[in-house]
């Protein structure tokens, strides 16, 4: 996994999580290759509160459809209605255009480094 | 003795199914074989595909995006390596007889250069496979199986025919299975038939019916079969070639293709391009609990075949076929156009709006055609009227659903 963004922090479960206050949130590349092109996507709300490590959305391709687990806990702030829209956006710009949401979070929550995402995937 | 002096057994390079040897696994020291490659596998793999086992055989997945690959066979075309599938000779005296024996069609009474669709069933009445048979000569003919059945299949014809003096030969591993698919099909395929009456021949061809022709490329000519079938709902052809032409055959269509908007295709859009045609894949709509009638598909049941004295010929599952006829059907295949977003995946369970079961999704998946989720599903006859307003649940969720008729898509 040569093109992971080294400054991103990563959960097995193939979330991304971009620091900021809001924090951003994706999915990798990886899990939207292993998908094939998302068709639809299945956000939780502006408001809602979500929790490191539980599910909190859908993403279903042609082919199979997987759960998006929260890396953090917190409470969402806004969600990316581009790639709602066309969550091709997913499979083209996974860490950019292809984002999936903020989140304000509260507390720490147990990350991996680009290093140890990459001994998961590869 | 010495480490040195031991002698591992040498592995086979290839295993009984011809799945090449892998290595060794790192916690029994077992040899590992398999998926194995279709004579196309460096071309997929230097087209960027994601491979993907399935029945054994080492498959392109998709190349880029699958829905693009879809919406290309809709609009142009698509190329399919198909290698996979079983291709079974049977000839000899009596072949055509042997096969009305063997199957629940009427093979005997097929036109050489035509191919119809129809089924190997089980004593029961349970489906063992669906099968394309092509007549190719007045006492021979190529069955083609789908691959996970392929062996099965070549079995059970063996001991099927064994009473009649035909040859039932493997051609699997001899032969390339090749599909150009989409509306653009037949022009590129004109494209590279040099002899002008075979080209005739071949933009001729009726639905289902095959034509020999050479094809030119730039590594030679190829000589192929080229039937007028396929497995998407568009227009296409099917091509099957010697094992040592797959390539050329592959550039050679590729290269042809590519002003048309030809694009290689992979497993995931043959599945919703064949999804949205209503069209039944074994393992699926089709299994060995399930009889030709219950998938709507009663017509390739020949019950009336005769033998040459006009009496009533004896064919595996005759019996249970013909009380299955006559009986009221305990479940029907329907489609179903789901209202929301989630997909009805194989599996979930079909309700009344009331949460009662009634049914089971065999196929689902969101239609790129259609732009929303679609399903094939078995449900009781009282919950299979079209308009029958019924739920599946998706993971834990009711999601509505419309039963409707099948096909999804046809082809204007």
């Amino acid at each position: 996994m040569s093109d992971l963004p080294s400054d991103l922090k990563y959960t097995a479960e193939h979330e991304w999580v971009r620091a900021g206050e809001p924090v951003t949130v994706g999915i990798t590349a990886h899990a939207a290759e292993a998908l094939g092109e998302l068709v639809y996507l299945e956000l939780p709300a502006v408001g809602d509160a979500v929790t490191a490590g539980q599910v909190c959305g859908e993403i279903e391709s042609t082919k199979s459809v997987s759960e998006v687990f929260s890396p953090v806990t917190g409470t969402v702030v806004e969600v990316n209605d581009a790639a709602v829209d066309d969550p091709s956006l997913v499979n083209s710009d996974p860490y950019g255009a292809g984002w999936l949401l903020r989140v304000d979070v509260e507390g720490d929550a147990a990350l991996l480094s680009p290093e140890e995402y990459a001994a998961l995937v590869d | 003795m010495s480490d040195d002096d031991r002698t591992e057994p040498t592995p086979a390079a290839y295993d009984p199914q011809g799945r090449p040897f892998l290595g060794y696994h790192p916690d029994d020291g077992v040899a590992v074989y398999g998926p194995r490659p279709t004579p196309l596998h460096d071309e997929h793999v230097a087209l960027g595909a994601t491979v993907t086992g399935f029945a054994g055989w080492a498959m392109p997945l998709r190349y880029g995006s699958d829905v693009a690959e879809h919406r290309a066979v809709r609009t142009a075309a698509g190329l399919f390596d198909l290698s996979h599938m079983g291709e079974i000779r049977v000839r000899g005296a009596g072949a055509g007889r042997a096969l009305d024996r063997a199957l629940v069609g009427s093979l005997s009474t097929l036109a050489v250069g035509r191919a119809r669709y129809t089924m190997a069933c089980w004593p029961d009445g349970g489906v063992a496979d669906d099968l394309i048979v092509y007549r190719t000569g007045d006492e021979d003919f190529l069955v083609v199986a789908n691959s996970a059945n392929a062996e099965v299949m070549l079995g059970q014809l063996h001991e099927r025919c064994a009473a009649s003096d035909v040859e039932v030969l493997d051609e699997t591993t001899t032969t390339a299975l090749v599909a150009v698919q989409g509306p653009a099909a037949a022009g590129i395929l004109a494209g590279l038939v040099g002899d002008d009456a075979e080209r005739d021949a071949v933009v001729g061809l009726r639905n289902y019916a095959s034509a020999t022709a050479t094809l030119t490329t730039e590594a030679g000519p190829v000589p192929a079969l080229v039937a007028r079938t396929g497995y998407t709902g568009e227009d296409g052809f099917e091509l099957f070639v010697a094992v040592e032409h797959a390539v050329a055959l592959w550039r050679g269509l590729l290269a042809a293709g590519e002003p048309a908007g030809l694009v290689p295709a992979g497993l995931a859009a043959r599945d919703t391009l064949r999804l949205e045609a209503g069209m039944p894949l074994y393992g699926h709509e089709l299994t060995r609990f399930v009889t030709p009638y219950d998938a709507g598909l009663g017509r390739v049941v020949r019950l009336d075949k005769t033998d040459d004295d006009g009496a009533p010929l004896d064919f595996v599952g005759r019996e249970a076929l013909a009380q299955r006829a006559e009986r009221e059907p305990e479940r029907v295949l329907v489609g179903l156009e789901v209202q929301g977003r989630r997909a009805a995946r194989q599996g979930y369970a079909v309700t009344t709006p009331d949460g009662v079961p009634v049914g089971e999704v065999t196929s689902g998946a969101p239609s790129p055609t259609l732009g929303r989720p679609v399903a094939m599903a078995y449900v009781t006859p009282g919950a299979s009227a079209e308009g029958t307003e019924l739920a599946v649940d998706v993971r834990g969720r009711a999601e509505p659903v419309r039963v409707v008729p099948l096909p999804f898509y046809r082809r204007s």
